[in-house]
């Protein structure tokens, strides 16, 4: 009996969420990684409220793309050296759609706790108030985007082992938008307009991108499994 | 139309193709070019404002206008290899890549000298600058991804599918850095408003595209022609090709 497209993503994404809950340091050392970040700050350019407060959303939004760049080898890297990869080619299930199983568990795993952390690297960094809200919804709606290009630039660059320093090349100008615009937000919030525009339009940006991304990670898995 | 199309997906029928057509092409740019920057460079007025330092226009618009064409050519390309698996358009996406860095690199070079007089600074992080940089980026990681590949087929193919991605990207870099701007100052950026441009500018101006146009084709040939060659070299045509060669 052939499974249905759904029973198909639920079981990859079961798969997935249980392999990453058996190496919890996976989840652990990207955000321990961005609570380093975020700690050498006040070091480097001193702790006075004033310099760290309006640079605040800006390093955790930097260190958020660096530790996206640095867990992005776990999303493929093992299923491409044990098999898995090919297998799902093989499915009768669209590819794509499996590959979204995998970006959603990646950003469950990635994504969402970093936006439980991010009130702590904003109180560290002595974030004014105002902006709180702001950073936290741009990280919800933005990390999404960060977990799909990332699984474009993970499945290009699985087959080659060595992808590291490539990959930020590759991501890191993708991601520019996204920057942009969560700092603009906050910016936005800090000195008291509204931060919903850019907010919404960062939402819609953030569906656009896990609408097609899954195409182009099934085109690449495609293109690095062959 | 693919009955007249199929013989071009060959690649000694290409090679030929843009032997002939290379010359003139070449001979093109070089007349047009050499027109039109000595009309640029030497005889156009200067400006009222700007003095001679406006000249750099007749290198840094043809050279930011085709910096942008060349990447959509480009994704044009990928897309082509990726629809109908030409090996003809992957070659093509390696023989643009380069030129299209150099001609962004040109334009990002020109456009800092520019500013150091006008602006008084050699950069500055406005809306045009900086999406030009993005673009120099996403060229640098396509060319990257497809050399980083022992197979030249899978290099070419995951470059394609960046390159794709990456037209996406490019007007929401657009618009996003338009809107950054906006939000911090806009002081800078009044230079490109510049007023409607007098006629015997305008011209020597337009001349200059042309010769870059051409310029731009030009090498995208001679590069796919080497390209075709690296990659053929082990068929019996480019053996007779060169031996041929060698003769005349």
């Amino acid at each position: 009996m052939q499974a249905t497209s759904w029973q198909a993503l639920q079981a990859v994404m079961r798969r997935d969420l249980m392999v990453v809950m058996r190496r919890r340091s996976d989840v652990l050392n990207p955000l321990l990684f961005v609570l380093m970040v975020v700690t050498l700050f006040p070091l480097a350019v001193g702790p006075g409220p004033d310099i760290l407060g309006r640079i605040a959303a800006g390093v955790i939004w930097v260190a958020a793309l660096l530790s996206a760049l640095l867990g992005s080898e776990r999303l493929f890297r093992e299923d491409y050296l044990d098999g898995t990869l090919e297998q799902l080619t093989l499915q009768p299930q669209p590819l794509a759609l499996l590959a979204f199983g995998k970006v959603a568990v990646h950003w469950l795993l990635s994504g969402l706790p970093l936006v439980i952390l991010a009130p702590l690297c904003a109180l560290l960094l002595k974030l004014p108030l105002e902006g709180w809200s702001a950073l936290v919804a741009t990280l919800l709606v933005g990390t999404p985007i960060l977990s799909a290009v990332t699984a474009i630039g993970a499945a290009l660059t699985v087959s080659l082992g060595r992808g590291g320093a490539l990959l930020s090349l590759l991501l890191l100008p993708l991601f520019i938008p996204l920057l942009i615009f969560a700092s603009g937000a906050v910016e936005a919030a800090l000195v008291g307009t509204e931060a919903w525009p850019q907010v919404l339009l960062l939402a819609g940006l953030s569906l656009l991108t896990l609408l097609l991304s899954p195409f182009a990670v099934a085109a690449a898995i495609r293109v690095s499994v062959n | 139309m693919w009955r007249w199309l199929h013989p071009y997906a060959k690649p000694e029928v290409v090679y030929r193709l843009l032997g002939r057509w290379l010359p003139w092409v070449s001979i093109g740019a070089a007349a047009v070019l050499a027109t039109g920057l000595v009309w640029g460079l030497a005889f156009a007025p200067a400006d009222y404002q700007q003095g001679d330092s406006y000249r750099i226009i007749f290198v840094h618009v043809p050279t930011a206008m085709f910096s942008m064409s060349l990447y959509i050519a480009m994704a044009v390309a990928a897309f082509v290899g990726r629809v109908w698996q030409l090996k003809m358009a992957d070659w093509a996406l390696a023989a643009i890549a380069p030129i299209g860095i150099v001609f962004t690199f040109i334009s990002l070079f020109t456009g800092a000298v520019w500013g150091k007089p006008m602006w008084g600074t050699w950069w500055e992080w406005d809306a045009r600058l900086t999406s030009q940089l993005i673009l120099f980026f996403l060229y640098i990681g396509v060319l990257a991804l497809y050399h980083a590949f022992s197979d030249n087929r899978t290099g070419a193919k995951a470059a394609g599918i960046l390159a794709m991605v990456g037209v996406i990207n490019i007007p929401i870099i657009r618009y996003s850095v338009d809107w950054w701007n906006s939000l911090h100052q806009g002081a800078t950026l009044t230079v490109f408003e510049r007023p409607p441009m007098a006629n015997s500018m305008l011209i020597p101006l337009l001349t200059c595209m042309l010769g870059f146009a051409l310029l731009a084709g030009a090498l995208v040939m001679q590069r796919m022609r080497n390209e075709i060659l690296r990659q053929e070299l082990r068929r019996p045509w480019v053996k007779m090709e060169l031996q041929q060669g060698e003769q005349a």
